[in-house]
Protein backbone atom coordinates (compact mmCIF):
# COMPACT_ATOMS: atom_id res chain seq x y z
CA UNK A 1 0.00 0.00 0.00
CA UNK A 2 1.89 3.05 -1.21
CA UNK A 3 0.02 6.17 -0.24
CA UNK A 4 2.11 8.65 -2.21
CA UNK A 5 0.08 9.99 -5.12
CA UNK A 6 1.93 9.11 -8.33
CA UNK A 7 1.67 12.66 -9.70
CA UNK A 8 3.28 14.20 -6.63
CA UNK A 9 6.49 16.10 -7.52
CA UNK A 10 8.44 14.41 -4.74
CA UNK A 11 6.77 10.99 -5.05
CA UNK A 12 9.11 8.20 -4.07
CA UNK A 13 10.12 6.43 -7.27
CA UNK A 14 8.77 2.84 -7.20
CA UNK A 15 11.48 1.76 -9.64
CA UNK A 16 14.37 3.04 -7.54
CA UNK A 17 16.58 0.29 -6.06
CA UNK A 18 15.89 1.64 -2.55
CA UNK A 19 12.16 1.23 -2.97
CA UNK A 20 12.60 -2.25 -4.45
CA UNK A 21 14.44 -3.25 -1.27
CA UNK A 22 11.65 -1.77 0.85
CA UNK A 23 9.01 -3.74 -1.05
CA UNK A 24 11.06 -6.92 -0.66
CA UNK A 25 11.59 -6.46 3.10
CA UNK A 26 7.91 -5.61 3.50
CA UNK A 27 6.98 -8.83 1.66
CA UNK A 28 9.25 -10.88 3.96
CA UNK A 29 7.71 -9.40 7.09
CA UNK A 30 4.16 -9.80 5.75
CA UNK A 31 4.73 -13.41 4.63
CA UNK A 32 6.34 -14.33 7.98
CA UNK A 33 3.51 -12.71 9.91
CA UNK A 34 0.67 -14.26 7.89
CA UNK A 35 2.24 -17.74 7.86
CA UNK A 36 2.91 -17.74 11.61
CA UNK A 37 -0.56 -16.37 12.33
CA UNK A 38 -2.12 -19.19 10.23
CA UNK A 39 -0.09 -21.86 12.06
CA UNK A 40 -0.86 -20.41 15.51
CA UNK A 41 -4.60 -20.27 14.74
CA UNK A 42 -4.49 -23.83 13.34
CA UNK A 43 -2.75 -25.08 16.49
CA UNK A 44 -5.33 -23.35 18.67
CA UNK A 45 -8.20 -24.93 16.70
CA UNK A 46 -6.55 -28.36 17.09
CA UNK A 47 -6.27 -27.74 20.86
CA UNK A 48 -9.97 -27.05 21.26
CA UNK A 49 -10.93 -29.85 18.84
CA UNK A 50 -8.97 -32.38 20.94
CA UNK A 51 -10.39 -31.11 24.23
CA UNK A 52 -14.11 -30.37 24.00
CA UNK A 53 -14.15 -29.83 27.78
CA UNK A 54 -12.01 -26.67 27.27
CA UNK A 55 -15.14 -24.97 25.98
CA UNK A 56 -17.20 -25.23 29.19
CA UNK A 57 -15.12 -26.70 32.03
CA UNK A 58 -13.75 -24.25 34.58
CA UNK A 59 -11.39 -26.72 36.24
CA UNK A 60 -8.79 -27.01 33.46
CA UNK A 61 -7.59 -23.42 33.25
CA UNK A 62 -5.26 -23.41 36.28
CA UNK A 63 -3.36 -26.39 34.87
CA UNK A 64 -3.02 -24.81 31.39
CA UNK A 65 -1.95 -21.48 32.87
CA UNK A 66 0.88 -22.93 34.97
CA UNK A 67 1.81 -26.09 33.04
CA UNK A 68 5.50 -26.50 32.18
CA UNK A 69 4.93 -29.55 29.99
CA UNK A 70 4.91 -27.75 26.63
CA UNK A 71 7.77 -28.34 24.13
CA UNK A 72 10.60 -25.79 24.32
CA UNK A 73 13.40 -27.34 22.33
CA UNK A 74 13.56 -27.81 18.57
CA UNK A 75 13.53 -31.60 18.94
CA UNK A 76 10.53 -31.59 21.27
CA UNK A 77 8.65 -29.31 18.85
CA UNK A 78 9.33 -31.60 15.87
CA UNK A 79 8.38 -34.73 17.84
CA UNK A 80 5.25 -32.97 19.09
CA UNK A 81 4.12 -31.99 15.59
CA UNK A 82 4.52 -35.63 14.48
CA UNK A 83 2.20 -36.65 17.33
CA UNK A 84 -0.31 -33.96 16.35
CA UNK A 85 0.20 -32.08 19.66
CA UNK A 86 -1.47 -28.66 19.56
CA UNK A 87 1.24 -27.09 21.77
CA UNK A 88 3.89 -28.11 19.27
CA UNK A 89 1.92 -26.73 16.29
CA UNK A 90 1.54 -23.36 18.06
CA UNK A 91 5.27 -23.46 18.93
CA UNK A 92 6.12 -23.83 15.22
CA UNK A 93 4.14 -20.65 14.53
CA UNK A 94 5.84 -18.82 17.42
CA UNK A 95 9.30 -19.91 16.23
CA UNK A 96 8.50 -18.72 12.72
CA UNK A 97 7.46 -15.37 14.20
CA UNK A 98 10.77 -15.17 16.13
CA UNK A 99 12.96 -15.92 13.08
CA UNK A 100 11.12 -13.50 10.75
CA UNK A 101 13.16 -10.43 11.89
CA UNK A 102 16.34 -12.51 11.62
CA UNK A 103 15.51 -13.44 8.01
CA UNK A 104 14.78 -9.75 7.38
CA UNK A 105 18.31 -8.83 8.56
CA UNK A 106 19.91 -11.59 6.46
CA UNK A 107 18.09 -10.48 3.31
CA UNK A 108 19.08 -6.85 3.98
CA UNK A 109 22.76 -7.85 3.70
CA UNK A 110 22.14 -9.21 0.21
CA UNK A 111 20.12 -6.12 -0.70
CA UNK A 112 22.88 -3.71 0.38
CA UNK A 113 25.47 -5.80 -1.49
CA UNK A 114 23.28 -5.57 -4.60
CA UNK A 115 23.24 -1.77 -4.18
CA UNK A 116 27.06 -1.87 -3.79
CA UNK A 117 26.70 -0.16 -0.39
CA UNK A 118 29.48 -2.04 1.35
CA UNK A 119 29.50 0.05 4.54
CA UNK A 120 25.95 -1.14 5.19
CA UNK A 121 26.80 -4.71 4.17
CA UNK A 122 29.35 -4.71 7.01
CA UNK A 123 26.99 -3.00 9.49
CA UNK A 124 24.13 -5.40 8.74
CA UNK A 125 26.39 -8.46 8.77
CA UNK A 126 27.53 -7.37 12.26
CA UNK A 127 23.87 -7.22 13.39
CA UNK A 128 23.22 -10.72 11.99
CA UNK A 129 26.39 -11.95 13.75
CA UNK A 130 25.14 -10.55 17.07
CA UNK A 131 21.74 -12.21 16.56
CA UNK A 132 23.36 -15.58 15.85
CA UNK A 133 25.66 -15.10 18.87
CA UNK A 134 22.63 -14.40 21.08
CA UNK A 135 20.93 -17.60 19.92
CA UNK A 136 24.12 -19.59 20.59
CA UNK A 137 24.57 -17.98 24.04
CA UNK A 138 20.90 -18.64 24.75
CA UNK A 139 21.29 -22.33 23.99
CA UNK A 140 24.43 -22.55 26.11
CA UNK A 141 22.84 -20.65 29.00
CA UNK A 142 19.29 -21.98 28.74
CA UNK B 1 -13.09 -18.99 33.60
CA UNK B 2 -12.97 -21.68 30.92
CA UNK B 3 -9.88 -22.11 28.71
CA UNK B 4 -11.94 -20.78 25.77
CA UNK B 5 -12.90 -17.63 27.69
CA UNK B 6 -9.26 -17.12 28.69
CA UNK B 7 -8.14 -17.44 25.06
CA UNK B 8 -10.77 -14.99 23.79
CA UNK B 9 -10.10 -12.43 26.54
CA UNK B 10 -6.31 -12.59 26.03
CA UNK B 11 -6.93 -12.18 22.28
CA UNK B 12 -9.10 -9.06 22.68
CA UNK B 13 -6.73 -7.39 25.19
CA UNK B 14 -3.80 -8.10 22.85
CA UNK B 15 -5.55 -6.37 19.94
CA UNK B 16 -5.40 -3.17 22.02
CA UNK B 17 -1.71 -3.79 22.79
CA UNK B 18 -0.85 -4.27 19.13
CA UNK B 19 -2.83 -1.22 18.11
CA UNK B 20 -1.19 1.14 20.62
CA UNK B 21 2.24 -0.41 20.09
CA UNK B 22 2.15 -0.01 16.31
CA UNK B 23 1.14 3.67 16.57
CA UNK B 24 3.76 4.58 19.17
CA UNK B 25 6.70 2.34 18.22
CA UNK B 26 6.38 0.27 21.40
CA UNK B 27 6.17 -3.48 21.81
CA UNK B 28 2.91 -3.49 23.72
CA UNK B 29 4.47 -5.05 26.84
CA UNK B 30 3.08 -2.09 28.77
CA UNK B 31 -0.42 -3.49 28.12
CA UNK B 32 0.30 -7.22 27.77
CA UNK B 33 2.17 -7.72 31.07
CA UNK B 34 -0.39 -6.04 33.39
CA UNK B 35 -3.32 -7.54 31.43
CA UNK B 36 -1.94 -11.06 31.77
CA UNK B 37 -0.76 -10.82 35.38
CA UNK B 38 -3.51 -8.70 36.93
CA UNK B 39 -6.60 -9.66 34.90
CA UNK B 40 -5.81 -13.19 33.77
CA UNK B 41 -3.64 -14.27 36.75
CA UNK B 42 -0.74 -15.51 34.64
CA UNK B 43 2.58 -15.69 36.52
CA UNK B 44 5.15 -13.01 35.69
CA UNK B 45 7.52 -15.45 33.98
CA UNK B 46 4.97 -16.52 31.34
CA UNK B 47 3.71 -12.93 31.07
CA UNK B 48 7.21 -11.69 30.14
CA UNK B 49 7.59 -14.59 27.70
CA UNK B 50 4.30 -13.64 26.02
CA UNK B 51 5.32 -9.98 26.02
CA UNK B 52 8.52 -10.78 24.06
CA UNK B 53 6.29 -12.51 21.49
CA UNK B 54 4.04 -9.44 21.48
CA UNK B 55 7.02 -7.16 20.71
CA UNK B 56 8.04 -9.26 17.70
CA UNK B 57 4.45 -9.52 16.47
CA UNK B 58 3.91 -5.73 16.75
CA UNK B 59 7.19 -5.04 14.99
CA UNK B 60 6.74 -7.33 11.99
CA UNK B 61 3.01 -6.63 11.70
CA UNK B 62 3.42 -2.85 11.68
CA UNK B 63 6.76 -2.55 9.90
CA UNK B 64 5.44 -4.49 6.90
CA UNK B 65 3.35 -1.39 6.16
CA UNK B 66 5.80 1.30 7.40
CA UNK B 67 8.73 0.01 5.34
CA UNK B 68 6.65 -0.13 2.19
CA UNK B 69 5.34 3.40 2.73
CA UNK B 70 8.87 4.71 3.35
CA UNK B 71 7.83 5.85 6.84
CA UNK B 72 10.58 3.79 8.54
CA UNK B 73 14.11 5.01 7.87
CA UNK B 74 15.85 1.73 6.99
CA UNK B 75 19.38 3.13 7.06
CA UNK B 76 18.93 4.73 10.48
CA UNK B 77 17.37 1.46 11.73
CA UNK B 78 20.18 -0.77 10.46
CA UNK B 79 22.84 1.64 11.78
CA UNK B 80 21.28 1.73 15.26
CA UNK B 81 20.66 -2.03 15.37
CA UNK B 82 24.43 -2.48 15.82
CA UNK B 83 24.00 -0.89 19.25
CA UNK B 84 20.64 -2.42 20.23
CA UNK B 85 21.71 -6.02 19.54
CA UNK B 86 25.06 -5.53 21.32
CA UNK B 87 23.20 -3.91 24.21
CA UNK B 88 20.66 -6.75 24.36
CA UNK B 89 23.42 -9.34 24.66
CA UNK B 90 25.23 -7.28 27.33
CA UNK B 91 21.96 -6.92 29.24
CA UNK B 92 21.18 -10.64 29.10
CA UNK B 93 24.76 -11.37 30.24
CA UNK B 94 24.53 -8.90 33.14
CA UNK B 95 21.14 -10.12 34.38
CA UNK B 96 21.67 -11.94 37.63
CA UNK B 97 24.57 -9.61 38.50
CA UNK B 98 22.50 -6.43 38.74
CA UNK B 99 19.53 -5.73 40.99
CA UNK B 100 16.52 -5.09 38.71
CA UNK B 101 14.91 -2.92 41.42
CA UNK B 102 17.61 -0.26 41.10
CA UNK B 103 17.35 -0.31 37.30
CA UNK B 104 13.57 0.04 37.40
CA UNK B 105 13.96 3.13 39.62
CA UNK B 106 16.72 4.66 37.46
CA UNK B 107 14.98 4.14 34.13
CA UNK B 108 11.55 4.99 35.51
CA UNK B 109 13.05 8.35 36.49
CA UNK B 110 14.77 8.74 33.10
CA UNK B 111 11.49 8.10 31.28
CA UNK B 112 9.54 10.54 33.46
CA UNK B 113 12.16 13.27 32.85
CA UNK B 114 12.18 12.49 29.12
CA UNK B 115 8.40 12.89 29.00
CA UNK B 116 8.75 16.36 30.55
CA UNK B 117 11.52 17.20 28.06
CA UNK B 118 9.24 16.11 25.20
CA UNK B 119 6.45 18.34 26.54
CA UNK B 120 8.76 21.39 26.51
CA UNK B 121 9.71 20.75 22.89
CA UNK B 122 6.20 19.94 21.75
CA UNK B 123 5.92 22.94 19.46
CA UNK B 124 9.23 22.15 17.75
CA UNK B 125 9.18 22.51 14.00
CA UNK B 126 10.49 19.29 12.47
CA UNK B 127 11.95 21.21 9.52
CA UNK B 128 14.05 23.50 11.77
CA UNK B 129 17.78 23.26 10.98
CA UNK B 130 19.70 20.70 13.04
CA UNK B 131 23.41 20.66 13.98
CA UNK B 132 25.59 19.07 11.28
CA UNK B 133 26.57 15.43 11.82
CA UNK B 134 29.41 13.85 9.85
CA UNK B 135 28.39 10.25 10.63
CA UNK B 136 24.88 10.92 9.30
CA UNK B 137 26.32 12.61 6.19
CA UNK B 138 28.76 9.77 5.55
CA UNK B 139 26.14 7.02 6.02
CA UNK B 140 23.52 9.04 4.09
CA UNK B 141 20.97 8.79 6.89
CA UNK B 142 19.05 11.94 5.87
CA UNK B 143 15.80 11.17 4.11
CA UNK B 144 12.27 12.33 3.44
CA UNK B 145 8.86 10.84 4.05
CA UNK B 146 5.34 11.36 2.81
CA UNK B 147 2.79 12.39 5.44
CA UNK B 148 -0.71 11.43 4.19
CA UNK B 149 -2.25 13.57 6.96
CA UNK B 150 -0.85 16.83 5.55
CA UNK B 151 -0.39 15.54 1.99
CA UNK B 152 3.22 16.73 2.04
CA UNK B 153 6.62 15.18 1.50
CA UNK B 154 8.79 16.18 4.46
CA UNK B 155 12.57 16.22 4.05
CA UNK B 156 14.52 15.79 7.30
CA UNK B 157 18.15 15.70 8.42
CA UNK B 158 19.50 13.34 11.08
CA UNK B 159 21.82 14.63 13.81
CA UNK B 160 23.75 13.39 16.90
CA UNK B 161 24.14 9.85 15.47
CA UNK B 162 26.92 9.06 17.96
CA UNK B 163 24.74 9.97 20.93
CA UNK B 164 21.88 8.00 19.33
CA UNK B 165 24.15 4.94 19.15
CA UNK B 166 25.02 5.20 22.87
CA UNK B 167 21.35 5.62 23.85
CA UNK B 168 20.42 2.61 21.69
CA UNK B 169 23.06 0.51 23.44
CA UNK B 170 21.44 1.46 26.76
CA UNK B 171 17.95 0.77 25.34
CA UNK B 172 19.08 -2.69 24.18
CA UNK B 173 20.70 -3.37 27.55
CA UNK B 174 17.65 -2.30 29.52
CA UNK B 175 15.32 -4.44 27.45
CA UNK B 176 17.68 -7.39 27.84
CA UNK B 177 17.71 -6.89 31.62
CA UNK B 178 14.15 -5.82 32.37
CA UNK B 179 12.20 -7.12 29.38
CA UNK B 180 10.42 -3.76 29.04
CA UNK B 181 10.96 -0.24 27.79
CA UNK B 182 13.04 -0.89 24.70
CA UNK B 183 10.58 0.69 22.23
CA UNK B 184 9.96 3.76 24.38
CA UNK B 185 13.70 4.41 24.75
CA UNK B 186 14.26 3.99 21.01
CA UNK B 187 11.55 6.51 20.14
CA UNK B 188 12.94 8.93 22.74
CA UNK B 189 16.49 8.66 21.38
CA UNK B 190 15.34 9.26 17.80
CA UNK B 191 13.01 12.10 18.73
CA UNK B 192 15.02 14.01 21.36
CA UNK B 193 18.62 13.28 20.29
CA UNK B 194 18.57 12.52 16.57
CA UNK B 195 15.67 14.88 15.82
CA UNK B 196 13.77 12.59 13.43
CA UNK B 197 10.14 13.56 12.67
CA UNK B 198 7.91 11.88 15.24
CA UNK B 199 6.11 9.51 12.85
CA UNK B 200 9.46 8.45 11.39
CA UNK B 201 10.73 7.79 14.95
CA UNK B 202 7.80 5.51 15.86
CA UNK B 203 7.81 3.73 12.47
CA UNK B 204 11.60 3.20 12.66
CA UNK B 205 11.37 2.02 16.27
CA UNK B 206 8.66 -0.44 15.21
CA UNK B 207 10.96 -1.79 12.51
CA UNK B 208 13.83 -2.20 15.03
CA UNK B 209 12.17 -3.65 18.16
CA UNK B 210 11.55 -7.02 16.47
CA UNK B 211 15.27 -7.55 15.98
CA UNK B 212 16.13 -6.57 19.57
CA UNK B 213 13.39 -8.87 20.89
CA UNK B 214 14.40 -11.74 18.59
CA UNK B 215 17.87 -11.54 20.19
CA UNK B 216 16.36 -12.45 23.56
CA UNK B 217 13.37 -14.54 22.38
CA UNK B 218 15.61 -17.54 21.65
CA UNK B 219 16.78 -17.55 25.27
CA UNK B 220 13.24 -17.25 26.63
CA UNK B 221 11.98 -20.03 24.35
CA UNK B 222 14.77 -22.45 25.30
CA UNK B 223 14.23 -21.67 28.99
CA UNK B 224 10.56 -22.67 28.68
CA UNK B 225 9.20 -19.18 29.41
CA UNK B 226 7.05 -19.02 26.27
CA UNK B 227 3.89 -20.99 27.09
CA UNK B 228 2.02 -21.71 23.81
CA UNK B 229 -1.41 -21.65 25.49
CA UNK B 230 -0.79 -18.06 26.67
CA UNK B 231 1.38 -16.80 23.79
CA UNK B 232 -0.98 -17.99 21.01
CA UNK B 233 -3.91 -15.59 21.66
CA UNK B 234 -1.41 -12.80 22.46
CA UNK B 235 0.44 -13.24 19.16
CA UNK B 236 -2.78 -13.45 17.12
CA UNK B 237 -4.41 -10.44 18.83
CA UNK B 238 -1.29 -8.26 18.67
CA UNK B 239 -0.83 -9.00 14.96
CA UNK B 240 -4.42 -7.98 14.25
CA UNK B 241 -4.07 -4.78 16.29
CA UNK B 242 -0.73 -3.90 14.70
CA UNK B 243 -2.05 -4.35 11.16
CA UNK B 244 -4.95 -2.00 11.96
CA UNK B 245 -2.76 0.56 13.76
CA UNK B 246 -0.16 0.69 11.01
CA UNK B 247 -2.83 1.80 8.53
CA UNK B 248 -3.93 4.60 10.85
CA UNK B 249 -0.57 6.21 11.78
CA UNK B 250 -0.11 7.94 8.44
CA UNK B 251 -3.52 9.55 8.57
CA UNK B 252 -3.41 11.14 12.01
CA UNK B 253 -1.78 14.38 13.07
CA UNK B 254 1.87 14.04 14.23
CA UNK B 255 1.37 16.33 17.25
CA UNK B 256 -1.53 14.16 18.41
CA UNK B 257 0.53 10.94 18.14
CA UNK B 258 3.34 12.67 20.03
CA UNK B 259 0.94 13.79 22.78
CA UNK B 260 -0.43 10.25 23.10
CA UNK B 261 3.15 8.96 23.33
CA UNK B 262 3.96 11.36 26.19
CA UNK B 263 0.91 10.11 28.15
CA UNK B 264 1.89 6.46 27.61
CA UNK B 265 5.51 7.30 28.49
CA UNK B 266 4.38 8.69 31.86
CA UNK B 267 2.37 5.49 32.47
CA UNK B 268 5.43 3.35 31.63
CA UNK B 269 7.56 5.49 33.97
CA UNK B 270 5.02 5.09 36.78
CA UNK B 271 4.86 1.33 36.21
CA UNK B 272 8.68 1.03 36.27
CA UNK B 273 8.99 3.17 39.41
CA UNK B 274 6.28 1.09 41.08
CA UNK B 275 7.98 -2.20 40.19
CA UNK B 276 11.31 -0.83 41.45
CA UNK B 277 9.70 0.36 44.69
CA UNK B 278 7.75 -2.90 45.19
CA UNK B 279 10.80 -5.13 44.75
CA UNK B 280 13.29 -2.92 46.63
Amino acid sequence: MVNVPPNHPLAIDPHSPVHKVEIMLSMILRTGVIASLAIIVAGTIVRFAHHHDYLDSRTQLEDLRTSQSFPHSLKAVIDGVRQDRSDAIVAVGLLLLIVTPVIRVAVSIVAFAYQRDFTFVVLTAFVLGMLILSFLLGRAGG
Amino acid sequence: MTPLEFTLLAFVLSIAAGFVGSLLGLGGGIIVIPALTLLLHVNIRFAIGASIISVIATSSGAAAAYVREHMSNLRVAMFLEIATTTGAISGAYLSGHIRPAALFLIFGTVMALSALQMLRHNERDSTAPVPPDRIADHLRLHDRYYDPNTGQVVAYRVTHSGLGLILMYLAGGVSGLLGVGSGAMKVLAMDLAMRLPFKVSTATSNFMIGVTAAASAGVYFARGDINPFIAAPVAAGVLGGALAGSHLLGRIDSARVRGFFIVVLLIIAAEMLYRGYASW
